[in-house]
């Protein structure tokens, strides 16, 4: 009797003080947040911010798909104007720029670090990862989250019908295009395409031959840099591209990702492409494939180096250009942040979705997992992302404002060279003039901020 | 003279107009103010920076041969659609006009095509077209056509054209059947009995008496075809390839909400909107005196 009097005490007495935590625990503190993943990426990583959500009870975190990753960014711009943006922002890379240079209107990840006190330490994040999002001072200021390089993929079926090796791809341009040759030879209608025209073919290029691409060390130095994209390497790889198209060798199938499906759909033997179409080919390719480095021209001094990245980070931004996040707000991000870059979170993201493993620890678990033995090449984007020691300053990244816009000019004047109405040397010196002026009015009205 | 209703008072003559000059105000006098004012100024994306730069955005606008481009790009696909809609549209209005077994049927179908959204409609002949998927890109390409919209400019604006004008023609077909249904059957019968054929019927009778509706149409069509085709030429081409789908409209966008130059893309809706103020006055003009009725 005694006894029970005494628990029913004590859990009125245990009820009375967690009264306020779940009166608390009903009303957590949102944090919004906007990404640009579709299916199936997207489902995915809002299934962190929900497992996040059930981990704790202090903070809800609430996904929002909002297109494609420019509609996002846009979105989220006039959002900030109207006094709406979100607490978290996934930006792709080439936005980098744009957003380094947006001043007040990003809260910087070393600031969040430093104010939150919560534990994510930038030195786990892997080199070029880490100094793509890092100021000038060397302190990151975006959070990488699904970061991916380009690598190519092959269908080893084809290969094999055509005589060729189907376990080595070849490693340099001079064997690809002679790969290609066969490929055709066999009868094989498109023998290789690209996806992201000038990610692959311009920016990877460079960086994996330690050209720049523009001045001023690719623009990580300062906003009054300029393209440098009639140099020989590019003139050289265009007329090729240009040529292999009219010999049959090479598909131009369309901007940015739009020549993803022609790959799992068994069409071109070989194509260019982000490490994240990995997930797709793996469901959809009824035939053997495999992947493999991107290529090179041997012959050329300094090749082959490591790859740029690609995907996208996550970016802390103030709610408008007049009102700052409080300190819950911001420790609100840091926690999520920290859950989705622990090594078990991050590890089985790069799993699922053949993303890049950004951070040390989660890569060691997946090699400790045995991860990159059952899946023979899953290695190969860190690989070629570490490939030549620390990135030079050709190969760190690229970080020009209004970038989204000369991509698209880059693609255009590509796309007019395979046309056949211009030459690849027009093509290429109307895109540095174009690029530029899009540089020059970028520096133009960021001067000041 | 005219009939004039005589209202005592200001008030009630105001209230009664006030919802209308409301939402004028609220959809359009406010909006093409804002364009006009951000038409002068170029601005940092997040707009931090602001700097008056007088007509410069314009000058530049006018000088591009981007938007150059883009212009005769408009002249072509608004042309064409305007003249592919309208001449199926008229040819089916007046083959459905007939006495046919199951005609309300046949009416019918021809109307859907207009509920369809316009990137739906894009999409259903993407799968048409696509030359990887698509039913009648891989059949040109079996028989020996290299069809790929992706690469070829003249290729894609020819899908555009297409995909736009079914997306009118049942709109265009609803107005020619009943411009015809309210021609007098016994006009016909007369000339009919004089020894008219059906085509010299058509051309002196049906066509002239149809010419208001015919009017209507190519305006209605025009701006159609300029200013809410985006999102067909969205989901279709997004303007390209190497911008030979480009439109005005579709530059606007381009540069604005996805190069966030929101300067030169004002400056180009302002010359758009000074556009349309001259079509419309020419079509009233144009409707008052040329075109009989």
């Amino acid at each position: 009797m005694r006894r029970r009097q005494l628990a029913a005490g004590a859990i009125a007495l245990a009820s009375l003080f967690a009264m306020p935590f779940t009166a608390r625990a009903q009303q957590p503190i949102e944090i919004q947040f906007w990404h640009g993943l579709n299916q199936p990426l997207g489902g995915m990583l809002e299934q962190l911010a929900t497992d996040f959500n059930g981990s704790q009870a202090a903070y809800k975190v609430v996904p929002s798909f909002r297109g494609s990753y420019s509609e996002t960014a846009v979105a989220a711009i006039a959002a900030f104007r109207a006094n709406t943006a979100p607490h978290i922002l996934q930006m792709f890379e080439v936005g980098t720029g744009t957003m380094m240079s947006a001043g007040r209107a990003v809260k910087p990840l070393h600031e969040i670090i430093a104010e939150s006190g919560v534990a994510i330490d930038p030195r786990d994040f892997i080199g070029p990862v880490a100094g793509y999002y890092a100021a000038a001072d060397g302190k990151m200021m975006a959070l990488p989250f699904n970061s991916s390089t380009a690598i190519t993929f092959y269908n080893k079926d084809m290969f094999q019908r055509a005589g060729l090796a189907p376990n080595a791809f070849p490693a340099t341009w001079q064997g690809v295009e002679e790969a290609a040759r066969k490929l055709k030879a066999a009868g094989i209608a498109c023998p290789m395409t690209t996806s992201w025209p000038s990610w692959l073919m311009v920016e990877q290029l460079l960086a994996i031959h330690d050209v720049p691409l523009a001045s001023r060390s690719n623009g990580f130095e300062g906003l009054n840099a300029e393209l440098n994209l009639t140099n020989p390497l590019l003139v050289r790889h265009l007329t090729n591209l240009v040529n292999w198209q009219k010999e049959g060798l090479f598909r131009y199938a369309g901007r940015d990702s739009a020549a993803d499906p022609v790959f799992p759909t068994g069409e071109c033997a070989i194509t260019f492409a982000s490490s994240g179409l990995r997930a797709r080919i793996s469901r959809e390719a009824r035939f053997q494939w495999g992947a493999a480095m991107l290529p090179y021209y041997e012959g050329v001094e300094g090749a082959p180096r490591n790859s740029i990245i690609g995907g996208a980070a996550f970016w802390a931004m103030q709610r408008g250009p007049n009102t700052r996040r409080t300190p819950e707000e911001l420790r609100g991000v840091a926690e999520f942040y920290r859950y989705i870059t622990s090594p078990p979170v991050m590890a089985k993201w790069h799993q699922d979705t053949g993303y890049v493993p950004v951070t040390r620890s989660a890569y060691e678990a997946s090699k400790q997992a045995g991860y990159y033995q059952q899946n023979p090449g899953a290695d190969i984007p860190i690989e070629q992302m570490l490939r030549g020691g620390d990135p030079t300053p050709n190969s760190r990244g690229i970080r020009l404002g209004g970038f989204i816009e000369i991509r698209n000019i880059i693609q255009e004047e590509m796309e007019r060279a395979f046309q056949g109405q211009v030459t690849p040397e027009q093509a290429l010196a109307s895109m540095n003039t174009r690029g530029n002026q899009v540089l020059r009015n970028f520096e133009r009205t960021n001067r000041n901020n | 003279m005219q009939k004039k209703v005589i209202f005592k008072g200001r008030l009630l003559p105001l209230a009664l107009l006030a919802p209308q000059l409301a939402v004028t105000f609220v959809f359009f006098f406010w909006p093409a103010g804002q364009a006009i004012y951000q038409s002068l100024l170029r601005e940092d994306a997040f707009g931090f920076s602001r700097e008056f730069v007088g007509l410069e955005n314009f000058q530049e606008v006018l000088s591009d041969p981007s938007w150059v481009n883009a212009a005769l790009n408009s002249l072509v696909f608004s042309g064409c659609v305007a003249g592919l809609a309208l001449g199926l549209a008229l040819f089916l209005a007046v083959q459905a006009d007939k006495s046919l077994r199951g005609a309300t049927v046949y009416r019918s179908l021809l109307i859907w095509p207009y509920a369809v959204a316009p990137a739906v409609a894009a999409v259903l002949w993407l799968f048409l077209f696509q030359p990887n998927v698509g039913l009648l890109g891989r059949g040109l390409n079996a028989i020996g056509i290299a069809w790929d919209y992706r690469l070829n400019g003249n290729q894609a604006m020819i899908l555009v054209i297409i995909a736009a004008a079914w997306k009118q023609l049942a709109y265009n077909f609803i107005f020619f059947l009943a411009g015809l249904q309210s021609i007098p059957a016994s006009v016909l019968e007369a000339a009919a009995i004089d020894g008219a054929r059906p085509a010299r019927r058509f051309w002196t009778i049906i066509f002239p008496l149809l010419s208001p509706t015919t009017f209507f149409l190519l305006v209605v069509n025009l701006t159609y075809a300029f200013f809410e085709t985006f999102g067909i030429i969205h989901a279709l081409t997004s303007g390209g390839p190497a911008k030979a789908t480009e439109t005005l409209i579709y530059k606007v966008y381009v540069d604005g909400v996805q190069n966030l130059n929101l300067g030169s893309s004002s400056a180009q809706s302002v010359i758009l909107m000074i556009l349309v103020i001259g079509l419309t006055a020419i079509q009233f003009r144009a409707v008052e005196k040329k075109v009989h009725y």
